[in-house]
């Protein structure tokens, strides 16, 4: 028996370094995305990845040309599995954060949206204000918590739902949490299916995601309402996410997404997937 | 292993226990009964009776917890209208009782024949002996047949229980705050799974551990024919005289 395991071990052992040699003629990155999070990723109807980025990456790749293999993760476990090594990238419309700052690394950002609030059409949070408006915390504190404290009465005692892990989760957290109850999901389909359920009043998230649900036919009457926010604990963009210390890499996606912005394609792969430019404006 | 900060996501995590708890006890409490009329169904020899219990234990056994908590919380939530003139949509609006429902549904398959199994394997000679007595029907089977059934099933009924307690980490899927629920959002918030993980898994050890010495104190209590009977002292008194 111990025979057999020492045999399988070589194996496996001589396998790994043949791939290893192999990689070293065409580097392979391996690139987790969620899989559940439309237009940015999703998981198509012939179960294949789609979306934002799923192109972008391909593109990106073609850019650093290396070999890139796109793998599906769950949110919650997203950064964890990268730190493990499980691949070497991530993107999924991840936000750079200064709590993420501290465990990863980030190239980029290659887009960047505003979050808000989706409701329902006959419900009274169709009244939050700053209906259009876009608001930066960092630039602009006092602003951002005008409206927030406009929006505390209307919010009073309602429940809101969130995906968990998220920004919008931080955001929440730290603003509203003695205003409404608040309920993460694992999935942004999740809180949209409970937002139509009604068993919450609320949804916080982004901009961008909130659109692509008004447009799905289950989910028509649902609005984006409120201004929508960004900075602070909400983020400055959507970017690669990096293990602490990989410099080449993030050197690497840093030039080639730097590249996507200066020739267009991200303006022109953002407004086939957002119908608007999600350019990150500098 | 940084113990400070395993600490710190103990003190945090226990403060789930109390929902992890209450769901787990909730659904065992009505699971029970609900296993009781199954077993019931199943050996009443009567098929209008017999054929629907055996279905409905074939679908809930045979189907992941998991997907039976989505379809509850995400499907039925799908049709409102129904639900809201039914009068039904208070519960399933929201999602502890969904989770109740689901786990008791899962549970009450289990426990069914869990039941059964011990009900059977009731000696026949008890049966015959408490005959002999008079007794029959349903003091037969609250004095002689239901005591005797519930001891041979206890150590399988105590598996039951403590995988109940395991399952409500399902819960947390449709936004319940339990242990799991807790744990997953401190991760996301410290991105250090395993630290978090372990204080998760210790502290469902030790519930379950607790639970396990509840379960074998009732079982020792139920089986006072397999004790030694307490020594006869000698009266002192009589050595006088």
């Amino acid at each position: 028996m111990m025979k057999l395991f020492k045999a399988l071990g070589l194996t496996l052992l001589a396998s790994t370094l043949a791939m290893g040699g192999a990689s070293a003629q065409e580097k392979t990155v391996k690139i987790a995305t969620e899989g559940a999070y439309a237009p940015w990723n999703f998981t198509g109807a012939g179960g294949k990845l789609e979306g934002f980025e799923i192109d972008l990456a391909n593109d990106l790749c073609a850019r650093m040309k290396v070999k890139c293999e796109i793998v599906s993760q769950d949110w919650d476990g997203i950064i964890p599995a990268l730190q493990a090594k499980k691949y070497d990238a991530i993107m999924a419309g991840m936000n750079i954060t200064e709590k993420r700052l501290e465990t990863i690394d980030f190239a980029g950002p290659y887009a960047s949206g505003p979050q808000g609030w989706g409701v329902l059409k006959d419900s009274p949070l169709t009244k939050l204000a700053g209906q259009g408006q876009r608001i930066n915390i960092d630039k602009d504190p006092e602003a951002a918590q005008k409206i927030i404290e406009e929006w505390k009465p209307l919010l009073k005692g309602k429940t809101v739902g969130t995906q968990g892990s998220t920004v919008n989760a931080q955001f929440l957290d730290k603003y509203l949490k003695d205003v409404v109850t608040i309920r993460e999901y694992k999935t942004t389909e999740q809180h949209d299916l409970d937002l139509a359920a009604g068993r919450i009043d609320a949804i916080f998230a982004a901009h961008s995601a909130l659109k692509a649900s008004t447009e799905k036919p289950e989910f028509k009457d649902m609005v984006i309402a409120g201004a929508g926010l960004t900075g602070d604990v909400l983020g400055r963009g959507v970017a690669v996410g990096l293990r602490k210390g990989d410099a080449e890499l993030k050197s690497m996606f840093g030039k080639a997404i730097q590249s996507a912005i200066d020739d267009g394609t991200i303006r022109k792969l953002s407004e086939k997937w957002f119908k608007i430019d999600m350019t990150p404006q500098t | 292993m940084d113990f400070a900060f395993m600490q710190e996501a103990f003190l945090r995590l226990i403060g789930g226990i109390p929902l992890t708890l209450n769901l787990a006890f909730t659904s065992i409490a009505f699971g029970a009964v609900f296993a009781m009329l199954l077993a019931l169904m199943r050996m009443s020899n009567i098929k209008l009776l017999d054929w629907p219990a055996q279905a409905y234990v074939f679908v809930f056994r045979g189907t992941p917890l998991l997907v039976q908590i989505f379809l509850i919380y995400y499907g039925l939530g799908q049709f409102r209208p129904t639900l809201d003139a039914l009068g039904l949509w208070g519960f399933f609006r929201e999602p502890y009782w969904c989770a109740v429902l689901a786990l008791t549904m899962n549970t009450a398959a289990y426990g069914s024949e869990i039941i059964r199994g011990g009900l059977q394997a009731v000696p026949h000679h008890q049966v015959e002996a408490a005959r002999a007595c008079g007794m029959s029907g349903f003091l037969l089977f609250r004095r002689i047949i239901f005591p005797i059934a519930v001891r041979q099933a206890l150590p399988a009924y105590g598996s039951e229980i403590i995988l109940m307690v395991k399952a409500t980490s399902l819960a947390s899927v449709i936004t319940m705050m339990e242990v799991t629920g807790l744990a997953a959002k401190m991760i996301s918030q410290t991105f250090r799974a395993v630290e978090v993980f372990i204080v998760a898994g210790a502290i469902y050890l030790v519930l379950n551990f607790i639970i396990t010495r509840i379960i074998m104190a009732i079982e020792w209590w139920l089986s006072p024919h397999l004790r030694r009977p307490p020594a006869i002292e000698p009266r002192l008194e009589a050595a006088h005289v």
